[in-house]
């Protein structure tokens, strides 16, 4: 036995040493970590520009160590889209949930996405609006129970629960879309890959890449941690599938615009390049 | 044969445009609405070559929230629309004033309320100096009342937010918009020559704490001091920012007050008016906030009378009685919807003034 | 002829007869004589199809009002707009009307009405939609609103570079305006 320690274990640079605002048992805190150590091993905490949301998150602004900025409800993938373009070397993630992402700021998410923004987003959809108490989210599962929903979501009259990666995978502008979840260590192993992937993406020019972590709220679900999870795995992932929604890289192209040119290929006005004996 | 002075003819939405490239503005997001469009398209033509951005956002909320990103970011941004869209716009002005982001915002200006209409307004004055967002703060608001004020305030209006951190307006209106008249373009800005922007978010490349451009203070306390500051800095900009232009007033009897597109026709029926023997006069508020109250008090205590002339229902009109308080009338004429008064039916009200104060005499 | 330096002008006409450049080419010329100028459109949907109209003040003082409510010149390409604005004119100005599309010219007692058949001489003379720029030319010669070489000078001023080849074309309208 060697007499030497090794550290197998640290708070990575890129996550402050301070005391979250998370409820005991939130997924969040993993997500954040696990945000925090891609900055570390891709080396880009000293540019990298962060986006966080309104939401249980929002004060992530004093939990990461990069720079960051506090968006409007629903707007960072437009706050995020604007620094990138003045700092196309820059690397610009936004940290969104879902009532963030998918609700009031689904126009911002969607645009954003579609043009194709060198961005990266992390989604939190953890099927309820948390900071304010447990409302109603646009992705709460049929005959769930929340604050604005006491009988349970009535499909009928509140409509279906929103899918974001499938919905966000017919978009040109896409080059990479997984939804993972954090509810075991093999998981979480999955998820910072995913993570990573986003982040790699960005750095080379991909695309938009959006992961979606399907995620717990034991305070407002009312459960034990382990529980949570427990009834995640049972209602939410068939719901919302695991898996990889899009990725242009799999699909044998090197970016979403090669994947998108190739898709609009018999469209005349999209290629001029293909134009023959025609002056421009 | 050249122009002289190298005055060029151009629109007041171009020129306007021109001067904010020339002024540093590499950014620019907006969404289409009348009658601001020429501005937005000009950007469109003439950001890329200067290798700057033009987007097109979803909508004026994504729009504004560019603004806000990329002022935190550290540029010199900037973003257009009319009323209907400002409405819209008001969320992430707030955001910015919060954040102590700088940024310009125009408002070429036509009718409402709702979908109103696209002719020329000055509607949306009480918005832009009370209530372009919700909580304690003002922005700077310029009215020019020509083509070349469009260009110089436009120019100006960067200075203006990067030295107070504050979002600035510039309130024109669609005739203002859509007129040409000759302009001397500024000079083009040296990019190294903008200020310093030591707090922006552009990555601390390990040589500095994290920056963090925010808006939420959870403690009341806090909030509350930071509100004061903020407030301290807007009394500054009260004291060294009123700007007005006075027209013949020294000797007046009847002064007029109006800005921006109104406060042309007020000069010419002030000529009208001069012509026929009436001594007129014409203060022309040339910032809305800060009000140029400093302008307007020496003359209400020599106990001239005032007329405010307006293209709404009567908004500044408000401004100019605290301004007066009480010392002399203020009287009031505007046309709304979108129709701009003539200068001889405005002539008719500095006529009717008149026989009243002959009456008083 | 009149002279009418500070020039007061309406031109209207049907969207796409070109009163808006006509109005460009004359603000110009008041540009590089050095002197004050505004020229106003009327803008919105009536352009696609409708109406359009444009204001141009000349003046040697600062300009007021950009919006001529009170012409002293009218330059009308169709019989509606010529109906609309020829009660504004002030007695002492002058009404230029296409009579090719205004084919009742009658105006008030003091207005000089002048009829020019500018579509019918503008196909003639090969300078097909050029009829806006010779009704300039008559403004003009009624007018006298600038030196003859400025106009001249206006015409390359407004006509964008990618029509340049059009200057020339537009150089015979104002010549065909000023003789007709």
């Amino acid at each position: 036995m060697s007499e030497a320690m090794e550290t197998v274990y640290e708070r990575p640079h890129a996550l402050l040493p301070v005391v979250t605002n998370y409820c005991p048992g939130c997924a969040h805190g993993i997500v954040n970590r696990l945000v925090a150590e891609v900055l570390d091993e891709l080396d880009v905490e000293g540019r990298a520009i962060g986006v966080a949301p309104v939401g249980c998150s929002v004060m992530a602004y004093d939990f990461f160590g990069c720079d960051m900025i506090e968006a409007a409800h629903g707007r960072a993938p437009a706050v995020a889209t604007a620094v990138k373009r003045v700092h196309p070397d820059g690397v610009v993630f936004a940290y969104q949930g879902d009532g963030d992402l998918a609700s009031i700021g689904m126009a911002e998410t969607v645009h954003a996405a579609t043009r194709g923004e060198n961005i990266t987003v992390i989604f939190i959809n953890n099927a309820i609006y948390g900071m304010t108490g447990g409302q109603m989210a646009p992705t709460s599962l049929p005959n769930q129970v929340t604050q604005t929903s006491p009988f349970g979501r009535n499909v009928d009259t509140d409509g279906y629960p929103i899918r974001v990666c499938e919905l966000l995978s017919t978009l040109d502008g896409v080059a990479y879309l997984e939804r993972v979840t954090v509810d075991s260590p093999k998981n979480v192993r999955k998820a910072k890959k995913a993570i990573k992937r986003a982040f790699q993406n960005q750095m080379d020019g991909l695309g938009y890449s959006l992961v979606e972590v399907a995620s717990t709220c034991p305070t407002n679900w009312g459960m034990s941690p382990a529980d949570a999870f427990a009834w995640m795995g049972e209602n939410m992932l068939p719901y919302y599938p695991l898996g990889v929604y899009k990725d242009v890289v799999a699909d044998g192209f090197a970016s979403a615009a090669e994947a998108a040119a190739a898709r609009s290929a018999a469209c005349p006005i999209a290629h001029p390049e293909n134009a023959e004996g025609e002056c421009a | 044969m050249a122009p002289a002075n190298d005055k060029v003819l151009m629109k007041g939405n171009e020129a306007l445009a021109e001067a904010a490239m020339r002024a540093g503005c590499r950014f620019f997001f907006g969404y289409p609405i009348t009658p601001q469009t020429e501005l937005a398209a000009y950007m469109a033509k003439h950001m890329p070559g200067r290798g700057g951005t033009y987007l097109q956002a979803e909508s004026e909320v994504a729009a504004i929230n560019m603004v806000y990103g990329a002022s935190a970011a550290g540029a010199r941004v900037m973003t257009s629309s009319s009323s209907p869209g400002i409405s819209l716009k008001t969320e992430g002005i707030s955001y910015m004033a919060g954040a102590d982001l700088p940024g310009v915002i125009i408002n070429v200006q036509r009718g409402g309320p709702g979908l109103g209409g696209i002719q020329p307004s000055q509607s949306d004055y009480w918005q832009a100096t009370r209530a372009l967002g919700h909580g304690d703060f003002q922005v700077v608001v310029l009215a020019p009342s020509t083509v070349q004020e469009m260009a110089d305030l436009a120019y100006e209006a960067f200075d203006l937010a990067d030295k107070y951190r504050t979002p600035v307006m510039i309130l024109a209106d669609g005739m203002l918009g859509q007129m040409m008249e000759p302009v001397v373009l500024p000079d083009e800005r040296s990019l190294d020559s903008l200020p310093e922007k030591p707090w922006a978010t552009v990555g601390h490349g390990h040589k500095r704490a994290h920056n963090v451009v925010n808006s939420l203070y959870l403690t009341a306390e806090e909030l509350e001091r930071l509100n004061i500051e903020r407030y301290e800095r807007y009394a500054a900009i009260e004291r060294d920012e009123q700007r007005a232009e006075s027209y013949l007033t020294d000797d007046a009897d009847i002064v007029l007050v109006a800005f921006g597109g109104a406060a042309r026709i007020a000069r010419s029926a002030v000529n009208l008016a001069r012509a026929e023997g009436i001594k007129a006069g014409l203060i022309r508020p040339v910032t809305l906030w800060p009000f140029p109250a400093d302008a307007i008090e020496p003359v209400a205590e020599r106990g001239a009378r005032f007329l405010t002339v307006e293209m709404n229902m009567g908004q500044m009109v408000d401004d100019v009685r605290l301004a007066v308080n009480g010392r002399a009338p203020v009287a009031f004429y505007g046309r709304t919807g979108g129709v701009i008064p003539s200068p001889e039916e405005v002539l008719d009200q500095i006529r009717a003034l008149d026989a009243e104060g002959g009456d008083a005499a | 002829m009149a002279d009418i330096k500070e020039l007061q002008l309406v031109l209207a006409g049907f969207g796409g007869q070109g009163v808006l450049f006509a109005g460009k080419v004359i603000a110009y010329a008041a540009l590089l004589e050095g002197r004050e100028v505004s020229w106003l459109p009327s803008y919105g949907p009536e352009m696609r199809g409708g109406t359009a109209n444009c204001s141009v003040t000349l003046s040697d003082e600062p300009i007021g009002s950009p919006l001529v409510t009170a012409p002293n010149a009218l330059v009308a390409m169709n019989q509606p707009s010529f109906d609309k604005f020829i009660g504004t004119v002030r007695p002492g100005g002058v009404a230029v009307a296409d009579s090719t599309m205004v084919p009742e010219v009658t105006a008030p007692e003091g207005v000089g009405a002048c009829a020019v058949p500018a579509t019918a001489l503008a196909e003639e003379a090969g300078l097909k939609g050029l009829a806006n720029i010779v009704l300039v030319g008559k403004l003009w010669a009624l007018t006298g609103f600038c030196d003859r070489a400025t106009l001249d000078a206006a015409i390359e001023a407004s006509v964008p570079p990618r029509k340049a080849a059009l200057i020339e074309k537009n150089k015979q309208a104002i010549a065909l305006g000023i003789e007709a």
